[in-house]
């Protein structure tokens, strides 16, 4: 596991993501996924530059149905920020990784 | 003079990007690879590959793209992320337009390849990623024991109808015409699979549903009947376009839009290089893209040491 990621599941989602003070990142993705394998490197780049202000965790698809399915994810990569409990934005597909540092300042 | 950031850029970071960078990096040229995404382009959405020579077994996309850039990287090749928005090609030494900055080179070379086409069909839009994708490996689990539309009938909309099957309990692939033109294993394979219903001589005309894909319109284009059907999910490889969006003028390219190129991979403007699928070529493949690349590094060197 990459330093500063959380790998979430299920049955911590809302107490690490909806109830969280800071601006999260879910990055949900599953081990067959080859574009989720490809962000993953940006993701961690992104936690090493905004982890002491962003929450960055992941969610594997596979293993965890019920969050995604509550979002009615059905494509991945999907990144979803949450902030006070509510979707501030969501990002399906690879993006570049300057957009994705954009979204974050946006947000912060 | 003025000072030149690079000797050469090369612009995009799939096999025929990678390879121009494992080339010129061990031609010990000053070069940069410009990524708007991640390495990898087009193979990363690739399920399996199978016709590209030295893995016997086939490799997965995310594998070899692995593999060529530790090979590339072992040489020194830097690789930034950044996108091109713009070249200035009226002088001899090459100005490129990037998000955030402006950086110089003696020679360029061209490897954005292609992206999917769109039908341009009702719903396409609208259900991107709730049922309609491009993407196989990425979202064919989440129709586990579904129905989904498959459209094209070349090798990219065959292998990955197969791969589909693994998921969903149906597929029905629609092709404009009676025949596949996939090559020929991957027509028997389609052809011997029981999940796979052929809709021949149809087109895919609309897209249709609440929240998510629930249904489709497939027009039969000899009869002129449309007929709906229930489908979870459609996926849509119909061909491709070459992304040369950021390209202006200068660079001469096809009726299609791609760069034409002769056989040292020179464009139309000296000092400006392409390889790959943004290229006019008459297939499309791993193989070809890294052949292309090879020699444009070379004629690039060449430029740059004359």
């Amino acid at each position: 596991m990459a330093q500063g990621i959380l790998e979430i599941e299920d049955s911590n989602f809302e107490s690490e993501v909806i109830k969280s003070d800071k601006l999260v990142m879910v990055d949900f993705w599953a081990p067959w996924c080859g574009p989720c394998k490809a962000i993953g490197p940006v993701v961690e780049e992104l936690a090493a530059t905004f982890g002491d202000k962003v929450k960055f965790v992941k969610c594997n698809v596979d293993s965890n149905p019920i969050t995604p399915g509550k979002y009615g994810i059905n494509a991945i990569p999907t990144l979803i920020f949450f902030k006070g409990g509510e979707i501030k934005n969501q990002i399906v597909g690879m993006v570049a990784k300057i957009k994705l540092e954009e979204a974050i300042k946006n947000l912060l | 003079m003025k000072s030149v950031d690079y000797d050469l850029v090369i612009i995009g970071g799939g096999p025929a990007g990678l390879t121009a960078g494992l080339y010129a990096s061990r031609a010990r040229l000053n070069v940069i690879l410009i990524e708007k995404l991640v390495p990898g382009g087009q193979i990363l959405i690739t399920d399996w590959i199978e016709n590209y020579p030295g893995f016997p077994k086939g490799i997965s996309g995310p594998d070899l793209v692995q593999n060529m850039s530790d090979q590339a990287k072992a040489f020194g090749l830097k690789i930034e992320s950044n996108e091109v928005m713009s070249l200035d090609l009226s002088e001899k030494v090459k100005s490129l337009k990037l998000y955030d900055k402006t950086v110089t080179a003696r020679a360029v070379i061209i490897a954005t390849g292609a992206s999917p086409k769109k039908l341009g069909i009702p719903g396409e839009e609208k259900f991107s990623g709730k049922g309609v994708s491009i993407c196989a490996t990425c979202d064919g689990p989440f129709f586990r024991d579904k129905v989904v539309a498959a459209v094209g009938g070349g090798d990219t909309a065959v292998q990955e109808s197969i791969f589909l099957t693994k998921f969903a309990k149906k597929v029905y692939l629609i092709h404009r015409r009676d025949q596949l033109r996939a090559t020929g294993i991957l027509r028997e394979r389609a052809l011997a699979n029981e999940k796979i219903e052929f809709l021949w001589d149809s087109a895919l005309t609309g897209i249709d549903g609440s929240s998510r894909v629930e249904k489709i319109a497939v027009k039969n284009l000899k009869s002129g009947e449309i007929r709906e059907l229930s489908a979870d999910g459609c996926f849509i490889w119909i061909g491709i376009q070459p992304n040369a969006d950021f390209l202006g003028n200068e660079i001469a390219r096809d009726q299609f839009g791609f760069i034409t190129v002769n056989s040292r991979m020179e464009t139309s403007v000296p000092g400006v290089f392409a390889a790959g699928d943004v290229r006019n070529t008459p297939l499309r493949q791993i193989a070809t893209a890294v052949g292309d690349a090879a020699v444009a590094a070379f004629s690039a060197e060449h430029y740059i040491e004359n």
